[in-house]
Formats: C-alpha cells, structure tokens, sequence
C-alpha cells in the first residue's frame, strides 16, 4: 500500500515539474524505509493508515489464537502483491492508473552499485514516449518460429556432413560400426587381466615384485629410472652431442665406403688399387728404416700369401668362372682381358720377394723351375690348323724368352739391390745405367739360348708351311667367306714376320727383344709370347713408371699352366660358319618354291589398292548418241564423266613395309565394345587404364589380388548392424582433431 | 587283356587275366633278381668308365608342405611377358562370372503363411535376427521365427487392421496401433501357461491411429492420425503434438541417427518434418503425388527416401527440400513402402505392382527385382537387421524371405571360396560397362504385365518428353523453361 502511495506522489511530482522530482523522491523512500506515516497528501494517508491497521489486526488474531495453544488450521495468506489477493477485499488501490517506469525505476538512485552511465539510459527511456508496435499475427509467428527451429537442425545435421563424405570415399566399409578390434591385443592389457593363478607364478611374482622389477609395463626398472635422472641435464647434452658426432662421422664412412664398393669401373678400382700399393710401400719403406722388425713381419705376411696362392688354385685358369670365360673369350675382347687380368694377379702373388738373403736360393731355384717347363701342348685345340692364334706360333720360342726373362729377373734382383741403395740419383741415369747393365749381362749369357730358339723356329716354320699351303686352298674354296680369308692372310703374315726375326742374327734378335722382356718382367710371361698382345703391353708399360723398392712384378717365378685362350676368331670357326651355311642353304632349298615376301608385298599391295577410291564412270549411254548392245559411249563422254574420288587419308602403315594395319572396323568385335564413356569416368584414357590394369592372380601377387580384390561393404555374419550413433561424430571430431580421421574401421 | 584295365577282370575271361598279372609278376621278380645280379658288378667298374650324370636337386623345403592341411605351394612367375592377354582372358572371366551370377540368382528362401488377411505391417526385432512380427487386416498378430520358418505367437491385437506396429528398442516389449482408435503395449514373451494375451498397457484414443514409430533410445514414440502426437511410455497423453492444416497422416518415422527428428507421410501430399524439442513442425514439402511412406537412411543423418504414388521413389536431403537428391524409377504402380539397409547403401521398396525392387541409394534405376507369380501387392517390407535377407508381407496373406543379393552363397564361406568371389565381383564391376556384360547382367525375366506396362510407360514418357521439345521449339526462347525430372515432382516448400 505504501508503494503506491508513493507512487502516486511521484507521479504528481513529475507533472508539477521534471526538475524537483529527484530533489523530492528521495525524501520518500526514506519515509517508506523508515515507516514513518508523515506523507505529503492527506486522504492517500487515510486510506494507507486502514489498510495498515488491517493488516496489523490480523496479525494480532493470529498471535493471540496461537497463544491459545490450541493449533488452527491458517488460511494461508500470500505475501507477495498480486491482483487477487482475496475475493473480498478487491479493493486494488490507484486500479485506474497505470504504472509509469518511472515507478519501477524509482529506486535507481538509491542503488549504489549502478553505474552512471546507465543511469542516463534509464532516464531517457523515462522520456522516450514511442509506442510498442503491436506483436505479428499468429501464422506469421510461427512461421518464422519454424523457420529458425528449422535452421537450428539442419545446422545441428550439417555436423554429420565429414563423417558421410568419408564413408562415401572409404575403399572398404565394415559393418556393424563398433566392432571389438580381434586380434593381438597390447601385451599391457593382458597383463592387467591376467593374475597371477598357481603357485609357481605366484612366486614369480613375489620375485618380481621384491625386486622392483616391472610387471605390466616392461620398460625400465626402478633402479634404471632412478639412473636416468640422476644424470644432470648439461652432462646429458654433452654425451649426446658427442654421440651424435659420432654416429655422423660414422655414417659418412659407411656412406663413402658404400659408394666406392658401387662403383663398378675397373679403371677405378685400378687405380684405387694402386694408390694403396703405393702407400703401402712407402710405409714399408719407412719401416724398414725405423722399424726392421715390423718390416720383417711385413714380408712374411707376404710370403704367406704367396704362399696361399701357390696352394690353391684361386687364380688358375682352372676355376669354373675362367673356363667360362675361355669360352667366351673367343668372341669376346673383355671375357680375354678379364682371364689375362686373372692371370696377373695370380702373377703377382706368386712372384718372389727377392731379397738379398735368398738370392741365391732363388737362382737355383729359377733353373730347377725352367726345366720344368714344357711346352703346353694342352693348349693346342686348333689342331695345327690356325696360324692366327699366337699361343701356338709363339709356343716354342716361349720356352727360351721364359728362360731369358728368368735370367734376366735373377740380375734384376741383383739391380734393385743396388737400386735400393741409390735412391737420390734421378731416374734417367738409373734407367740407362740399368741398361747397359743388362745388355753386357745378356750378351754373356745368350751363348746357349739362340741355339735353342733356333731349332724351334725352324721346326715351327716347316709345319707352318704346309699349312700355309692347305688354307690358300681353302681360301681357294671359300671365296665367299671374306672373313676366312682375312683371317688366313693375316696369320700368313705373322708367320712370316716370325721366320724373318728368326733368321736374323742374334743381335739383333735380342736388341728387338729387349724392350719385349723389359714389359715381360713387368706383365708376366703371358704376355710378350704373342707379337700382337705386346704391342698393347708396351703401350700401356710406356706410361707406366718404374718403381723404387720390392718390386713384386720385376721377380718371375713358375709360369702357371695356362688354359688356351683363342684370341681371334680361329679356323674352326669358319668350319663353323660353313656349317651354318649348309644349313642355310638347306633350308633355302626346302622351301625353295616359297616366296614369302613377294607374296606379302603383293597381299599389301592388294589392300591398299582395296582402299583406294575408285573413279565413278556416270556415263549414260545413250544421251546425245546412238545407244544399244554391242554400242559403247564415246571415249570423249566416258573421259567427260568420269569422277574421280578425293585420294583417301594416308593409310597406318604407309611407312612400314612389312606391317599390314587393316583399318576396317570388325563388326564381330565392336560388339564387345564399349562405344560410349561411362559415367564416373572423364577421360578415355582413364577407363583404359582401368580396363588395362589386371586384377587376377595370374599377373599380380597374392598380397596385391587381396588389396584390389577388397569388398566395399563388409558385413559379420549374423550381427545386427546399429544404426549410425552421436559417437561416431565425436570420434570424427578427434579424428580431425588429431589428423587422423577416421569415422569407420577399416580393415588394416 | 581287355581295354577296360587290369582291375576290371570280367567273368569270361578271369583266368587269362590272372595269366597275365601271374606273369607279370614274374617278369618283375626276375627283373629284380636281374638286377641284383647285375648291380655288384656295375660297382666294379672302373672309375675313368663311369659316365657322369648330373641330377637336378631342389631343397624340399621349397616345394613341400608342412602338413596336408596346407595348400600346395606353386612358384610362380609374374612376368607380363609370359602371361599375355591379360584383358581379355579377365574379360572372359568377368563374361563367365556374370553369367554364373545369373544362373546362381535364385533369391527367394521361404514363405511364411498363416495369416487369415493381406499382411498389413512388420516389425524387425530390436535385438534378434530371427524374430519378426508381423500384423494382418484381421487384426491378428503374429510373431515368427525366421530360422526354422515357423510361427511361434498369434494374438488378436486389433479390432479391425493392424496399422502400425513398433518394437521398443530393449526388444522386451513392442508397441501396436490399430483401426480400433488404441496403442497397445506388449511383452514379447509369450504369456506363461495359463495365462492370457494382454497387453501391457493400453492407451485410449480419440482418432484412428495410421502409423507408430519408436524413440532410438528414449522411451518416447510417436504416432499419427489425424495429428502427429509424441508420447512418453508413461504417460496416458501426449506430450506434445504437431499439426499443420488439416489432414491425415499416413506414416510417421524417427530419424535413427539424430534420434530427435521425425518425418510424416500426409494425405495433402507433403512431407512434413519435425524436431521433437520444437513445438511446432520444421518445414514440409508438398509433391505433385502423396507419399505413402518414408525412411531415413540408417547410416546418413540427412538422407530420408520416400515412396510415393507416381510409381517413383524420392531421395531427400532434409535441409534441401526444394529438389530431391535423386529420383528412383523403375515401378510400373504407387510404391508402398521402403526400407533402407543397415549399411545405409541400398533401399528396398514395395509396390502394387508385385515386385520388390532393390535400388541403389544413389541409383536411378533398380538393381533388382524379385517376384513369383503368387505374391500379389506388396504391402510391408521389410530389409533385416544383418544386411542379409529381405522381408516381404503382401495382400495375399504371406510373408515372404529373400535373400538381398540373388546370387549369394548363404552361410560361411571358406576363405579361397570368399575370394573367388571377391575377385569374381570385381571383375563384374571392372567389366561392367561391357556391353555383353551388361546385357547378361542386367537381364531380369519378368511377368507379362509388368513388362508391357515398363514399355508403355517408357512410350508415354517419350512422347511426354517429345511434345515438351515441341513446344519448347514452337514458342519464344526462354518462355518455356526446361524443368528437370527432379524439379518436376515438387510442388512447394512451406516454410
């Protein structure tokens, strides 16, 4: 009641004048607070002061029926000002007014917490006297009720939009959704179920777990964790550091010596060989100042592995890769030069350290060594019958040169005795010393040697002979055979040069050879027994520097048994090719009648001539002169209305002669054609891949047939497969979140 | 001896065959004395004579295997060269595969008979693959068991046809509507011995209930009649109900994956959609025919298909009304009713014309399509829960059980057996633009009237199509537009 007492005095405040109203308003709140009943008008008080009473006298009935202590059942009375308040009492107070704002925003000037600023705003809605615009009409309203709610769900389904693109996309979909993962689970998980059951695991446990071992989690140990930290964090980066450098400088090793063992040119190997030989030897040479001992253990390291190589056949021409080869050799340069190479090496292996302690040993050794050598007659497969092989023209002259170079090794030794000893002097003086050297000591021992190789070249020159004669009757036959006779020339030629040298006088033959032997102590006794392989030798041994100190190569010892390598294509081969010919002419002769090509030719010019248009003869017979049987047109009017057709489009295989391309169309085919692209796909090209790419397990791996054989749609037997749910979106959103997105299982 | 072999002696003639195995033996014992005899000496000689015979070994462990059970092992080499014609040794493969396919296309497993009336609804069991129910015309009720094909329940649930039919989603109860203006509530287990057929409870209606769905995981569900009403189980009201104008609703659907939507079928022709936390409906869409009924796709949240009475089905998406995603042709009369399958990949219909048609989800045009001279319209169908068989209820009284891909093997496949098939099936799909191929595929036998009506109607359409064209060139450019098959078929969408 007093609210609206107030009330209305505020009201009439307001329309005496704006100004006084926060002036005055603020004395009667006080008033209301304090209940205190001096109020401005008069009969408003009255009517207030009732009410008041009223209420109080209630109050009062209440209280003394209470005391009676008898319990009565209360009407309950409602405390909050509503409109009804009791059916008798209708007496609402100020009903014909209406309440202002003003009214209800009374208070804000007591309200300490407010703000100015929306003080102001309050005040100026006071004033503002616009009217609210009345509400829509009920369809109207729920239509656009409707229309948000309906915004708000497909926003809210929107959501599901990634999960169905993706399942759309998935190669293999599995139904039902959720199911369990089968297979191996982590070991972790086991353990965690598992408990400990018999009694023998339960000591296993107790074991176990006395001494902090780990159980579920296999990874460290207490004790190791406690190390791992108590490493300090400096420490820690220092090791790693160094760890690190480590690891790179070995990477780059490995990675080096990957790459050098990738490397297949021989030429590098070569010269990678070399440069370690080299160094080797200057190590040993400087060892063998400093370090005698070292240096011995060095040269017994050696003389092991000559002596390896002289037991086993490793590098003989026995093994199987080298008969292969001597195969091969026949046709082919590099199969020659690998055996010759082998050869080397086994060479070199077994050559005699030469020092000066076993000298002499070895010069006995040497002679014993040269009386076991024969001549190979293994090697003569050709039967005699090539002079173009230079194993058998230079066979018997090997002997002798063996003989000389042996000698010639022993004096070598003896020089680079002497050789070691002058190492300041320049190599000029060096190299002609040494020749002069060897010549005097040749000219002294060559009293026995030139006899020898005499005898030999004439028993060579008179089997020669004869042979020469049989080929220039072959030659004679087979005109044909240009390389036969190529062949047979050139080997005559050798021949011939050899009788020359062999009638020279022996000065001269030992001053032509010095330069051979020379090369022949540097490549082994292979090499200078055939005039055409030296040349290369000394070409190669022009470039070739001598060397100071052990010189392997310069020591000769025992020749090894050398398999026959034919190193031009020999007589036999042109047997061979005579063969072929037979054959040849064999089959010539049963299809002597055949003429295939001219038939195909012909075939070919057929179809093309199909192709060809024809020219149209549109004469009419009978127009503009005599018609009937037995009368042609003219030749003028045929000419006149002859058409000729436009030339076609160039056929396929214009340009390819023994290629017929038929491009007609073939109805039976097309029926199996596909004439139209498919829908999903946009160009031809894809689809024929498509088509091409093969899917069986005739043409692709087991592993590949499963992959691209995989069913899209995957179901377990007999399992109700659930609708989609929420789940499977929040796990899409983790998914996204994570990078990983997967809204389904799919098979791994 | 006789060409027929050594081990078919014939009756005449036993003892010259005898002879001959006696002397065979013979032979044999004396080869082997022979070479007994022999042998010592061929040890002495001497070495330099011995010819040298090199044998080819092989490490068994390559070639032999482990335990019988094992697959033999067959190197193989997979270079092109030595495989050639790849294409078309696969084409003939997929051409055999096909036709294989066809010859193993025989869908129907089983009839189910026992109702007194047309079968006018079904429900799938919530939780178990081999229980259906289904309801009649006559108001009966019954429930089957799908496994050995028989009928293990009847109960008299409805005076007057069985509309609608639900089961909860524990599966221990399920929910009917009928003419006689109730919903009732029934345990699936059958009364013990004794006892009698009652529901669990009852509701009461004021108007005839036409159609009944379940919450996916609430114990709400809905019905509709004349207005579409939300219920809770425990409740004897409605806890809320739509209406939009006046009409009479045929079907009404939950959406399985936002468990808060629904969509009804009304008589006006329209689609209406509704979110159960508004209270009013979202939107609606009116076509130029009504649909019969709906159902949203259980697998894409936005997707719904309707079966409608212009022969077609429709493919929604709920937030694009104004244009279905796909229309689905091939019924030559009103489809009835649709059921997706759990995959959310294919859809099933029903029609009047006595097919059922297996479609796509984004197909045009029917896969499949599945009759027998005896089943009349198709009223109910139904696709089961474990993407395997569909489900039948027609007009004349039988429920019928097909299998959902014709050709399939049923039962477990061994595994070389299950990639043959895989692999039969991706050549099917490679090839499939074949034009042989396709026509051998696609080949559907199909009954005399069914076929001239698809041809009629193929005609008519043409000709549809041709004077539109007509018109279209007769008249000023632009003032006849072209209206897609998709556009054509909406009438309006209110807001």
């Amino acid at each position: 009641m007093a609210k609206v007492s107030k009330k209305k005095a505020s009201k009439k405040k307001t329309r005496s004048g704006g100004a006084e109203q926060s002036n005055e308003g603020h004395p009667d709140v006080i008033y209301d607070d304090e209940k205190e009943e001096d109020a401005t008008d008069d009969d408003v008080t009255v009517e207030d002061e009732d009410g008041y009473d009223e209420r109080k006298r209630q109050k009062l009935l209440e209280a003394i029926g209470t005391l009676s202590g008898k319990r009565k059942k209360t009407l309950g009375e409602r405390s909050e000002a509503a409109v009804h308040m009791s059916e008798f009492t209708v007496n609402v107070e100020g009903e014909g007014d209406k309440v202002d704002l003003s009214d209800l925003i009374g208070s804000m000037k007591t309200t300490p917490g407010l703000s100015g600023k929306s003080k102001k705003r309050l005040k100026n809605m006071e004033q503002s006297r616009k009217t609210i615009e009345c509400p829509l009409s009920k369809q109207e309203s729920e239509r656009i009720r409707r229309d948000l709610a309906f915004q708000k769900v497909s926003k809210e389904v929107s959501h599901w939009k990634s999960v169905i693109r993706q399942n759309e996309r998935a190669e293999q979909l599995v139904f039902p959704l959720n199911q369990e993962h089968s297979g191996p689970k982590p070991i972790e998980r086991v353990v965690m179920d598992w408990k400990a059951q018999t009694p023998l695991e339960q000591e296993v446990f107790t074991l176990l777990s006395a001494n902090k071992q780990p159980i579920n989690d296999p990874i460290l140990t207490p004790t190791e964790e406690a190390s791992v930290k108590a490493m300090s964090l400096e420490e820690a980066k220092v090791r790693r550091a160094e760890l690190q450098k480590a690891r790179a400088l070995q990477s780059y090793y490995e990675a080096k010596a990957r790459r050098q063992r990738k490397i297949k040119s021989k030429k590098y190997h070569k010269v990678l060989n070399k440069a370690k030989s080299k160094d080797f030897q200057k190590q040993f040479d400087e060892m063998v100042k400093r370090d005698p001992a070292a240096a011995l253990e060095e040269l017994n390291k050696m003389e092991m592995a000559r002596m390896q190589e002289r037991m086993s056949l490793k590098h003989q021409n026995s093994s199987k890769w080298a008969r292969s080869k001597a195969i091969m050799a026949k046709y082919d340069e590099g199969a020659r030069k690998a055996i010759q190479q082998q050869l080397e090496v086994n060479k070199d292996l077994t050559q005699k350290l030469v020092t000066s302690l076993n000298k002499e040993e070895e010069e006995t050794m040497e002679e014993e060594g040269n009386a076991d050598v024969v001549p190979d007659f293994v090697n003569d497969a050709e039967q005699g019958l090539d002079f173009s092989n230079p194993w058998m023209t230079g066979k018997l002259s090997q002997d002798c040169v063996e003989k000389e170079t042996s000698n010639a090794v022993t004096i070598r030794a003896e020089e680079n005795v002497a050789e070691e000893e002058e190492v300041e002097e320049t190599e000029e003086e060096v190299l002609l010393r040494e020749f002069d050297n060897r010549r005097k000591r040749r000219q002294a021992q060559e009293a026995d040697a030139p006899v020898m190789l005499m005898e030999e070249e004439e028993e060579n020159k008179d089997a020669s002979d004869k042979e020469e004669e049989e080929l220039s009757e072959f030659t004679s036959l087979f005109k044909g055979l240009a390389e036969g006779c190529g062949e047979a020339d050139t080997a005559a030629e050798q021949e011939k040069e050899l009788k020359i040298r062999c009638q020279e006088d022996e000065e001269l033959l030992t001053q032509g050879k010095e330069a051979e032997e020379e090369e022949a102590t540097d490549k082994g006794p292979v090499v200078p027994q055939h005039p055409p392989a030296t040349e290369n030798a000394q070409k190669t041994g022009k470039s070739r520097k001598r060397r100071k100190g052990i010189e392997l190569k310069q020591v000769l010892t025992k020749g090894a048994q050398v398999l026959q390598v034919p190193f031009a294509p020999t007589i036999e081969d042109a047997e061979d090719s005579e063969e072929k010919l037979d054959q040849r002419g064999l089959i010539k002769e049963a299809f002597a009648g055949d003429d295939i090509i001219s038939d195909f030719l012909k075939e070919k010019r057929k179809q093309e001539d199909a192709g060809k248009p024809k020219a149209v003869d549109l004469t009419l017979p009978g127009w503009g002169e005599w018609g009937g049987g037995g009368l042609q047109p003219s030749c003028r009017k045929r000419r006149k209305f002859r058409r000729k057709m436009t030339p076609p489009t160039p056929r396929k295989d214009q340009h390819l002669p023994g290629v017929i391309i038929s491009e007609k169309r073939s109805s039976s085919i097309r029926l199996h054609q596909v004439n139209a692209l498919p829908f999903p796909f946009e160009s031809p090209s894809v689809f024929e891949n498509t088509i091409r790419s093969a899917l069986g397990r005739t043409w692709n791996t087991e592993r590949t047939v499963k992959k691209v054989t995989k069913p899209k749609v995957v179901t377990k037997l007999g399992a109700i497969i659930e609708p989609m749910t929420r789940e499977e979106l929040v796990k899409d959103k983790n998914g996204a979140s994570a990078g990983t997105s997967s809204s389904v299982k799919r098979k791994p | 001896m006789q060409p027929g072999g050594p081990g078919i002696p014939q009756c005449n003639a036993r003892s010259p065959s005898l002879f001959t195995i006696n002397t065979w033996l013979v032979c044999s014992l004396l080869a082997n004395i022979f070479v007994a005899i022999i042998f010592p000496f061929c040890k002495r000689v001497p070495l330099r004579y011995q010819m040298k015979v090199k044998v080819i070994a092989r490490n068994p462990d390559d070639y032999v295997r482990e335990t019988k059970l094992d697959i033999q092992r067959v190197p193989r080499n997979y270079d092109p060269s030595l495989h050639p014609f790849e294409v078309s040794r696969e084409y003939t493969r997929a051409l055999n595969a096909t036709k294989l396919e066809r010859v193993f296309a025989k869908p129907f497993v089983a009839s189910l008979d026992g109702h007194r009336d047309g079968v006018n609804c079904m429900a799938k069991h919530a939780k178990s693959l081999s229980t259906l129910l289904s309801g009649s015309c006559d108001g009966e009720l019954k429930v089957w068991n799908l496994s050995k094909h028989e009928c293990v329940r009847t109960l008299q649930a409805h005076e007057g046809f069985v509309r609608g039919m639900v089961v909860r989603y524990c599966g221990t109860s399920f929910f009917t509507v009928g003419d006689d203006k109730t919903i009732k509530q029934w345990k699936m287990e059958s009364p013990g011995y004794g006892e009698e057929e009652e529901p669990i409870n009852t509701i009461l209606g004021k108007t005839v209930y036409t159609g009944l769905d379940h919450h996916q995981n609430d114990p709400v569900f809905a019905t509709c009649g004349q207005q579409v009403d939300i219920w809770d189980e425990q409740r004897s009201s409605p806890i809320r109900s739509f209406t939009w104008g006046v009409d009479s609703f045929s079907s009404v659907h939950f959406n399985p994956v936002e468990t808060e939507l629904l969509a009804s079928c009304a008589s006006d022709r329209s689609i209406v959609l509704y979110d159960m936390r508004e209270s009013t409906p979202l939107k609606k869409v009116i076509m130029t025919m009504r649909s019969n009924t709906l159902s949203w796709n259980p697998m894409e949240a936005y997707y719904f298909t309707c079966a409608n009475e212009d022969y077609n089905l429709y493919t929604y998406d709920m937030r694009y009304l104004a244009k279905p995603i796909m229309v689905h042709m091939d019924h030559v009369s009103a489809v009835l009713d649709v059921d997706y399958a759990p995959t959310g990949k294919e859809f099933v219909s029903a029609s009047f014309d006595k097919t059922i048609r297996i479609f796509a989800k984004d197909g045009g045009h029917s896969r499949e399509v599945y009759h027998t001279k005896r089943m009349q319209h198709v009223i109910c169908i139904k696709w089961s829960a474990d993407n395997k068989y569909i489900l039948s209820g027609s007009d004349e009284m039988n429920i019928r059980l097909w299998k959902a891909n014709a050709a399939e093997k049923l039962g477990v496949l061994a595994p070389r057996e299950r990639e043959a098939a895989n692999y039969s099936q991706k050549l099917k799909e490679k090839f499939q633009h074949h034009p042989q191929i396709r026509r051998i595929a696609r080949h559907r036998h199909l009954p005399k009237t069914i076929y001239h009506q698809t041809k009629e109607l193929r005609v008519m359409k043409e000709a549809r199509r041709r004077k539109e064209k007509n018109v279209r060139k007769h008249s000023k450019p632009g003032s006849v537009p072209v209206v897609s098959e998709k556009e054509k078929h909406v009438v309006t969408v209110v807001k």
